[in-house]
């Protein structure tokens, strides 16, 4: 005798609309962008045709309302999208151009053609700085939390310095004044990070997946000892803690998005603390697994575990966002850790 | 990977049960100690269990007609989470509500039903599950306690170890061969529900490292079962263990287990005005894992919901969350003991040292860590 789920009533929060734009999204990446064509943009091949694609696919403004223009998708909605750029290592910041947008249009802004990278920056003398921002060699704009005031500025008024990292699209960003607002919108509560922050789990959660799948199949072609190494039950406990890992880090993100934009910040904290806190033991394994072909630049792992570094360190890391929601912990008046994880980090009600 | 495993919201009706469970609790919790509640999991009360009984908390996903509420796996949710986070003593009723009864329902005959459920529903009768044997802890296949068919029903000898609540309870569910030689493997075997009062069986309570004897070694010493002691189908009885432990994993009594110290340091914190960066990171990393592995526990327990049973996805819940609740005491004793001029209240100390002591049992009970990767391996295809 079972009761029938309908009489249990229970709601699924994975949407449906979001699910019917998925898969075109992928296919979309899938052709635009594949790993040989990520490898070129990061050797330094213009990314304007890959944008230029993108960009005419209309789904950079899927967030953006229906009566302006665009598909009006919630960051619930959107997080599957932003996951499958994560997996599919595209090189040039959609996601946080897909956001960008939703937040000027919203504030009746207008939106400007290129690509756009969030900075959250620390103020030096009369300048604005940030280090080592992820996609900010090849994005076109910035999206500046200034406090009270959040500015659209053109990144070529900016000093965009390459962090010298190999391969890295990551650069410092530098403005010697004020940057120049070419919009000007209210700054969401709480700030630009959590956004930037839920946005990069999200993609963490993605590039992860993508990882563990890849790092699996590796398993069961590679032979050592006769048998294939995923035969090997030492191998497969390591590969059980990386996929519990990935699935930490999804739910973590799509916590993070399922109270639209922008986040709470509590609740960004919980996607990045957790997603960030996945990306060493994810990394860890699937080089442990590869063994010395993971080393190399020919093979594709190194795409993955390059951006799953910097994307954990980007945007406040695992100990930065545990600080943040240590000390929202200890100033609440909760009775118990499952009272405030419940009713301040639970999904919304 | 484990798409399955889906961010979900407990519906609104079941939430509404959190008000009237807080309350009761609220009641009967009033002068327990920390350590005491730091025991939940271990803490035997039978008026408790039958108060819960009465007020309609137990057998919340059995049918009415067999005295339960109709509600399905989150009213279920809703009531455990709270039960656990206050550390309410919920080791009585605690096995034949979360598996007795669904294994009852799901294999048992209307007869079985209707002689064990609405009891069960009420509080008043209490199960304890016999799996393990001295020769049979992780490898349960091969367990040797035997019931041979005879004219008058079953006729078992044997023995189980590290039984919880041997001693307290009232039946046992047990894995016992019925059919082939232990070399069969998963084949012959079917579980009975054994009456422990019955001529023949000797319960010898052993005493844990804390000091408690929550477990104990069953003795079955020719002891004749009824006929109708056979639950389910003979020979199918390890299929039935795997659903069932399906039930035992999931849940949110896998990421609670420490929460009474959690917040007990938490509150020590706050009497100490000590807000350092270290301890902000601790907390915070800790209340991140908990958020994370709640929702995680709501996406199986929706699985649950939705009629199936899954079981990889239970496997890696369950070791996610015994990681976390292992984790606590340790971390716990680093911070409290990098403090030594600070003043500790005893109880919090003596609770430190019970969870820390009782922890390692975490990943044990329901299967171990190494059984759940195993699983979980399986899962991703690889054996």
């Amino acid at each position: 005798m079972a009761l029938s789920r309908a009489a249990w009533g229970y709601v699924d929060m994975s949407d449906i609309a979001s699910n019917e734009l998925l898969e075109p999204f992928e296919r979309l990446l899938a052709a635009a962008s594949p790993l040989a064509q990520v490898r070129a943009l990061e050797a330094d091949a213009p990314v304007s045709d890959l944008w230029t694609a993108l960009n005419e696919s209309g789904f950079v403004d899927a967030m953006v309302s229906e009566d302006q223009g665009g598909a009006g998708l919630s960051l619930a909605d959107a997080g599957p999208l932003v996951q499958a750029l994560g997996r599919q290592l595209v090189p040039v910041p959609f996601a946080q151009t897909m956001v960008a947008r939703a937040l000027l249009a919203a504030a009746g802004a207008k939106r400007p053609e290129g690509s756009i990278v969030f900075v959250s920056p620390t103020s030096i003398g009369t300048g604005y700085q940030q280090r080592a921002v992820p996609q900010a060699l090849v994005a076109d704009y910035a999206l500046v939390d200034l406090g009270e005031r959040t500015v659209l500025t053109s990144l070529s008024d900016a000093t965009v310095t390459a962090i010298g990292v190999h391969a890295s699209q990551a650069a410092d960003v530098y403005w010697q004044t004020s940057p120049r607002a070419l919009a000007t919108i209210a700054t969401p509560q709480g700030g630009l990070r959590p956004i930037a922050a839920v946005l990069r789990a999200a993609e963490i959660a993605g590039a992860a997946d993508q990882l563990l799948g890849m790092t699996i199949a590796y398993a069961g072609e590679r032979v050592q000892f006769g048998k294939p190494i995923g035969k090997q039950q030492a191998i497969q406990q390591q590969l059980a803690v990386m996929a519990e890992q990935t699935v930490m880090a999804r739910m973590a993100a799509q916590l993070g998005c399922a109270h639209g934009l922008p986040p709470p910040t509590n609740v960004a904290a919980v996607a990045k603390q957790i997603a960030s806190t996945a990306v060493t033991t994810i990394a860890t394994t699937a080089h442990a697994v590869h063994g010395a072909i993971g080393i190399s630049e020919e093979y594709d792992l190194q795409l993955f575990v390059r951006r799953l570094h910097e994307w954990r360190i980007a945007d406040g890391t695992e100990s930065y966002w545990a600080e943040q929601l240590g000390r929202a912990r200890l100033r609440s008046d909760a009775a118990t850790s499952v009272d405030f994880v419940r009713s301040e980090l639970g999904t919304p009600r | 990977m484990f798409e399955s495993l889906r961010l979900s919201r407990l519906p609104d009706a079941d939430e509404a049960l959190r008000a009237p469970i807080k309350a009761l609790i609220a009641e009967h919790l009033r002068d327990r100690t920390i350590e005491q509640r730091a025991r939940s999991w271990m803490g035997f009360d039978k008026d408790f269990s039958r108060q819960l009984g009465q007020a309609g908390f137990l057998g919340l996903t059995q049918p009415k007609q067999y005295g339960g509420s109709e509600r399905g796996p989150f009213a279920r949710y809703v009531v455990v989470e709270e039960l656990l986070a206050a550390g309410a003593p919920v080791a009585a009723h605690w096995i034949a509500d979360r598996q007795s009864a669904p294994l009852i329902l799901t294999y048992g005959t209307e007869a079985q039903r209707q002689f064990y459920l609405p009891r069960i529903c009420r509080g008043e009768i209490f199960f304890c599950i016999g799996m393990s044997e001295p020769g049979s802890g992780s490898d349960l296949a091969s367990v040797r306690t035997r019931a041979v068919k005879n004219d008058k029903g079953w006729h078992l000898s044997g023995s189980k170890i590290w039984t919880t609540n041997a001693h307290h309870v009232d039946y046992m569910i047990a894995l016992v061969r019925t059919s082939g030689q232990p070399t069969d493997r998963h084949a012959g075997l079917s579980q009975l529900i054994i009456d422990l009062k019955l001529p023949g069986i000797r319960i010898r309570p052993i005493t844990d490292l804390t000091g408690d004897a929550h477990f104990a070694e069953v003795f079955f010493d020719g002891v004749q079962l009824a006929d109708d002691a056979l639950i389910g189908t003979e020979g199918a009885g390890w299929h039935q263990v795997t659903a069932e432990l399906a039930f035992e994993r999931s849940g949110p009594e896998r990421i609670y287990s420490s929460v009474v110290l959690l917040d007990a340091w938490i509150a020590h914190l706050r009497s100490n005005a000590r807000c350092n960066e270290t301890a902000m990171q601790l907390t915070g990393r800790l209340t991140a894992q908990l958020a994370t592995l709640r929702e995680l526990s709501i996406a199986v327990t929706a699985r649950l919901a939705a009629g199936e049973s899954p079981v990889v996805e239970a496997s890696l819940v369950k070791d996610l969350g015994t990681t976390l609740e292992q984790s606590i005491p340790a971390l716990i004793a680093d911070d409290l003991g990098s403090h030594p001029d600070e003043p500790i209240n005893p109880d919090l100390y003596r609770s430190l040292l019970y969870v820390t002591h009782i922890a390692p049992s975490f990943s044990l009970r329901g299967g171990t860590r190494e059984i759940l990767r195993g699983i979980v391996a399986r899962g991703l295809g690889l054996r």
